[in-house]
């Protein structure tokens, strides 16, 4: 139990073990262990990083899908718009079309119809005077009974 | 028992805490201690060589142990025993960082060196006391002597707290001056006003500061040697009562033993750490 050289010994030991510990062993550990504390630190808000740019890519587009729904509706409505202008105008086209093809055969029929009066009284005042003629002979004179024989053939 | 049968259960126990001495007979010559007698009569010239065997062996074994991770340390994922030696490093660091504020290259590096080697030194304490023993004694060796646990030496404890207290010296001077140094032996711990007084108690202030150093590393050599004395001094005595059937009373204070194992090392750790925060900072 006694105190003798074994303390210059041990202190000898001690000082070795803690030179060695300080050159060899600490600083490689600690240097490693702090860079991957700085690995992970930056690891960590490079997630963080990408976490708000999805939500920001996210909320864009969700905004451009509303964007794109409304001028979709928005170019549907103005085609149903366009549809139904153009209905009516065919609608109005067509009408004015029928009236004016109506109007066009009224007028042809109307002259065929004056044509054929026309006709029909001159055919008409010739037989009638053909006829009247005929059973009057020489009686009935062209010339001083026409006026009463187109009165005759005008209530025809 | 180890070696002889016949000794007493005194003599076991003595024979126990003998430390294979050698050093340098009253004679003059140099050779090895063939009893404790002789060993105490080789006076300072003695070295305990199983103490410093071991507590060499253990701290080349530390070396080693972190050498070998120190070589492939990177800042990728770590595994198995790489992660188990960057766990302790990082308490140690922790530990160093929460109690010490200066800037030293130093005092991580010892923290750790004395947190490992003690422990070390502290664990050899579980091992079965008549294991080495026998080993060495009738298995060839012929060695008579020998204690396997060095921090049952107080050479061995009262040195590293030596060196601590050369370090204390050594920080105080370097971040106070020498004025300052003995300006703090000598102006405290009783601080009058005038000078007159101031002078006329500098004795005083100086015997009760020397005190104080003084009692650091005796207290945390003492420490250390004292719990492990005491832990191995029950393993011999379960040995000396027990024989064969030692287990029943070993095991158990073994099991508690680690706690005392850790806890002396981690210990004599913080108070290095404290004792150097202490003399590197300016009151």
């Amino acid at each position: 139990m006694s105190i003798n050289a074994t303390l210059i010994g041990q202190v000898i030991w001690f000082a070795l073990f803690v030179f060695f510990c300080m050159k060899f062993v600490w600083p490689p550990i600690v240097g490693a262990l702090n860079e991957r504390k700085q690995k992970i630190a930056e690891g960590l808000s490079a997630a963080d990083r990408a976490e708000r740019d999805l939500e920001l890519a996210q909320e864009k587009a969700t905004a451009n899908l509303k964007e794109a729904k409304d001028k979709a509706a928005e170019i549907l409505d103005q085609a149903n718009k366009r549809a139904n202008q153009i209905v009516e105008e065919a609608k109005d086209q067509a009408r004015a079309e029928g009236e004016r093809l109506i109007a066009q055969a009224q007028g042809e029929i109307d002259q065929t119809i004056n044509q054929a009066r026309e006709q029909l009284r001159k055919e008409v005042a010739a037989l009638a005077l053909s006829g009247a003629e005929k059973v009057l002979a020489s009686e009935v004179n062209r010339d001083t009974h026409g006026k009463m024989l187109e009165q005759l053939a005008g209530e025809l | 028992m180890a070696g002889d049968t016949q000794q007493t259960s005194g003599e076991y126990i003595k024979h126990h805490l003998t430390n294979l001495t050698y050093g340098k007979h009253p004679d003059g010559t140099w050779g090895m201690a063939a009893n404790a007698e002789e060993a105490a009569d080789m006076g300072f010239w003695a070295f305990h060589v199983d103490s410093l065997a071991w507590s060499g062996g253990l701290g080349i074994l530390f070396c080693l142990m972190f050498f070998m991770v120190a070589r492939r340390a990177s800042s990728g994922v770590p595994s198995g025993f790489t992660n188990f030696i960057e766990t302790i490093v990082e308490f140690v660091d922790n530990t160093v960082r929460d109690t010490f504020h200066g800037k030293s290259a130093l005092i991580a590096p010892l923290s750790l060196t004395i947190f490992c080697w003690v422990f070390l030194m502290n664990l050899m304490d579980l091992i079965p006391v008549d294991f080495i023993p026998t080993v060495v004694m009738d298995w060839g060796l012929g060695i008579h002597y020998h204690k396997i646990v060095p921090s049952t030496d107080p050479n061995i404890t009262l040195a590293m707290s030596f060196s601590v207290f050369f370090l204390i010296i050594f920080y105080s001077i370097k971040v106070k001056g020498i004025g300052g140094f003995i300006g703090e032996l000598t102006l405290h711990p009783f601080t009058p006003p005038n000078a007159v007084a101031a002078i006329f108690l500098v004795p005083i202030n100086l015997i009760l500061e020397t005190v104080s150093l003084l009692a650091k590393p005796i207290s945390l050599g003492m420490r250390l040697f004292g719990n492990m004395y005491a832990g191995e001094f029950v393993f011999i005595l379960a040995a000396a009562m027990l024989g064969t059937y030692q287990f029943v009373g070993s095991w158990p204070w073994a099991v508690f033993h680690i706690l005392v194992i850790t806890l002396q090392a981690f210990i004599f750790m913080v108070l290095t750490i404290v004792y150097l925060s202490m003399a590197s900072e300016d009151h």
